[in-house]
């Protein structure tokens, strides 16, 4: 497989799709096996977008407190979580809406985190998926420890660490590759590079030519793929968990995108980089590359669209009938999960609690 | 029964957990071969193999992360962090993920980490090896912080910790390695959260953990054989779940408490005992909740150690503080 660990292969990401949806060369890989699937990843991203827009409609509306868009990211991530077995733990930062959906984690779970119903993600870990991560790049080592277990569970579990180009930064994103390399623990560092860290860009990150040229430091097989093609996404991210499934060790692959939207709903782009640049990425845009390849691979017909929507359409609706209005939970649930049994302490400060709110225990 | 230091008891702890369990897995920076610096370890590498026991690189974050993420397969990890002044920069993968996690996923999954810390000073180490950092877990809700003091009390927490699906701070007073005490193998003294009376006494309470026990004991002789003061000494064991009924028993009957420890004054134990006690033993009060603790500076260069350190001397003048109160 293309992977590397010399620098020359990897200035140039991995692409089979072209912008405008022709087929480019295969590389060694084989595209065309995908041709089946191509419906799937389009209603996968098509839903993505359009429940991205439904929850930031929901932050606007007074619904939520935040939420981070993933626009521009769905092939990305869409493409990542296709290759994987279900059972493969996901551990992702907090933008990764496409593998949630790929994943089939209900969205009610998902608008309800960032409603401030709880924390983390419900939903999540009975899928595989643990808890959205905002402390940048700390879950990729969790990644690595969930994958050293995998090696002793022998269950050919593959997991998949979610980091962004800051992540990149972080020591314990540093600290995860290294232990990864020396276990040669099953583990894929998926680095979507949207180009920016909040305000600041990539090239004020790093000084190496890219992300996956440190997969060369680290002794690991690194490569770069367009992250906006999703037929190039699945299958880097397949041949690199074959690989680790047969005892072959961790690979940094690098996404190379673009986060169309601000980094949040609470933030403003315009105070930090041209407009221009987001409409030159906007003519990228995965999704209608998708559906143009689909075309030029005669996948295409009205159904793949209509299906799509409608899809999306039910998981918007379901999305919005959970959140708007969602109850909160009952506030003597803050003392239920600090520990498996509550101390003395916790139980005294629940009755506190209850008693000052006038509810009973 | 059997006579062992310490070092032997935590030894024959993590032996016999490895034995009666497939999910523990004892990992940091060498403790494999070597058998750990202080070889805490010694010989579970041969014995249990590479996959139970093993050395990682030196990246403390990594040690506590990763024993989250096995955690979250069902594993039951032991990572030591080599001396106490190295936790700090696993501080953000405790604070925001170990204490964490449960809640994070509202009570789904726990993380069963045991975190193992040679800690303290009194040894003469160089800097950053004789830190005091159990008010920080202590003040990060989700942990279990335990001290032990003796070598059957080193067993019998580590095994209780290893075994609570709760994630564990396991403080090891290194100045208490190598003292000698009687261990039944197999045997438990007490669960996680219970203190212990070390020497039952009338006159004042001191109230204290990990290798100042031991002190406070020598002060206890001295107070006897020398002022007729009779001190009843508590040994809390584990700071988070705390016994403070065992505290609040003692302080009722002696209507004195003094709380001692290494670590600096400042939102120490000892201030959140005193605020304890006063608030809910008001009245059973004859002096004011003393501390005898470290100074709220930078742990000292072992030449000066023996100066900063709470001692018997500092612990008896409080003792006399505490009586003056009768006085006035």
């Amino acid at each position: 497989m293309p992977v590397s660990t010399s620098a020359d292969a990897l200035d140039e990401p991995v692409q089979f799709v072209a912008p405008d949806g022709s087929p480019g060369p295969a590389d060694g890989y084989d595209p065309a096996r995908l041709d089946d699937r191509l419906g799937e990843l389009y209603e996968a991203m098509v839903v993505t977008r359009e429940l991205d827009e439904e929850l930031v409609n929901l932050q606007r509306q007074g619904e939520l407190a935040l939420f981070p868009s993933c626009r521009g990211q769905e092939a990305a991530q869409v493409g990542c979580a296709s290759a994987l077995r279900d059972d493969d733990w996901l551990f992702p930062q907090y933008r990764e809406l496409g593998a949630f959906v790929v994943r089939g984690i209900d969205p009610a779970g998902i608008g309800l985190v960032w409603r401030g119903t709880w924390h983390g993600g419900l939903g999540f870990v009975e899928r595989a998926v643990a808890p959205l991560s905002i402390p940048i790049g700390t879950q990729a080592l969790h990644a690595v420890g969930a994958a050293m277990a995998s090696s002793r569970l022998g269950d050919g579990g593959v997991t998949v660490a979610f980091v962004g180009d800051g992540a990149t930064s972080e020591g314990d994103v540093h600290e995860a590759l290294n232990l990864a390399a020396v276990e040669a623990a099953p583990c894929l560092f998926y680095v979507q590079n949207n180009g920016w860290a909040i305000s600041v860009p990539v090239a004020a990150q790093l000084r190496a030519p890219s992300i996956a040229h440190k997969g060369v430091g680290y002794g690991m097989p690194a490569v770069r793929v367009d992250g906006n093609d999703v037929v190039a996404c699945l299958l880097v991210v397949e041949a690199a968990t074959e690989r680790a499934r047969q005892g072959g060790g961790p690979t940094l692959i690098e996404a190379v995108t673009y986060r169309i939207g601000p980094h949040t709903t609470s933030d403003d782009p315009s105070r930090y980089r041209d407009p221009a640049e987001e409409v030159a990425w906007a003519a990228r845009d995965p999704i209608a590359r998708c559906a143009a390849y689909m075309r030029w691979r005669d996948m295409w017909d009205d159904t793949v669209e209509a299906g799509a929507r409608n899809r999306a359409a039910d998981l918007r609706h379901r999305l919005r009938s959970a959140v708007v209005g969602a109850a909160d939970p009952p506030a003597a649930e803050i003392f239920e999960h600090v520990f498996a049994r509550p101390t003395a302490e916790l139980v005294a400060q629940r009755a506190a609690l209850l008693d000052e709110l006038g509810q009973e225990g | 029964m059997a006579t062992m230091t310490m070092v032997e008891a935590l030894n024959a702890a993590l032996h016999d957990a490895l034995e009666a369990d497939d999910r523990v897995l004892v990992f940091g920076e060498d403790v494999g071969v070597q058998g750990g610096v202080f070889r805490v370890t010694d010989g579970l590498h041969r014995t249990f193999g590479r996959s139970r026991c093993f050395d990682t690189p030196l990246a403390e974050s990594a040690i506590i992360g990763a024993a989250l993420g096995m955690a979250l397969r069902g594993f039951r990890p032991v990572p030591e962090i080599q001396f106490d002044g190295f936790t700090y920069p696993a501080f953000d993968q405790i604070a925001s993920h170990l204490a964490k996690y449960r809640a994070r996923t509202r009570g789904l999954l726990s993380v069963p980490v045991t975190v193992r810390v040679p800690s303290f000073g009194g040894i003469g180490s160089p800097e950053h090896h004789s830190e005091s950092t159990e008010s920080y877990w202590v003040h990060t809700a989700g942990l279990h912080v335990v001290v032990p003091s003796t070598p059957a009390d080193a067993y019998s927490l580590l095994l209780d910790a290893i075994e609570s699906d709760d994630p564990t701070i396991y403080l090891e007073p290194k100045r208490r390695y190598w003292a000698r005490g009687e261990v039944e193998r197999g045997a438990r003294t007490a669960p996680i959260g219970t203190a212990a009376v070390r020497r039952a006494g009338t006159t004042a309470t001191v109230v204290t953990y990990g290798g100042l026990v031991d002190v406070a004991l020598e002060a206890a002789t001295v107070a006897a054989a020398e002022h007729g003061w009779d001190l009843e000494v508590i040994d809390l064991r584990s700071l988070v779940p705390l016994d403070f009924a065992a505290v609040a028993a003692s302080v009722q009957k002696t209507g004195r408490c003094i709380v001692t420890h290494e670590a600096p004054r400042t939102l120490g134990i000892g201030a959140e005992l005193a605020a304890r006690v006063q608030e809910e033993l008001f009245y059973d009060l004859e002096a004011p909740v003393l501390r005898v603790t470290g100074f709220d500076t930078p742990y000292p260069p072992a030449r000066l150690e023996a100066a900063w350190l709470p001692g018997v001397d500092r612990l008896l003048d409080a003792v006399r503080r505490s009586l003056s109160y009768d006085d006035a």
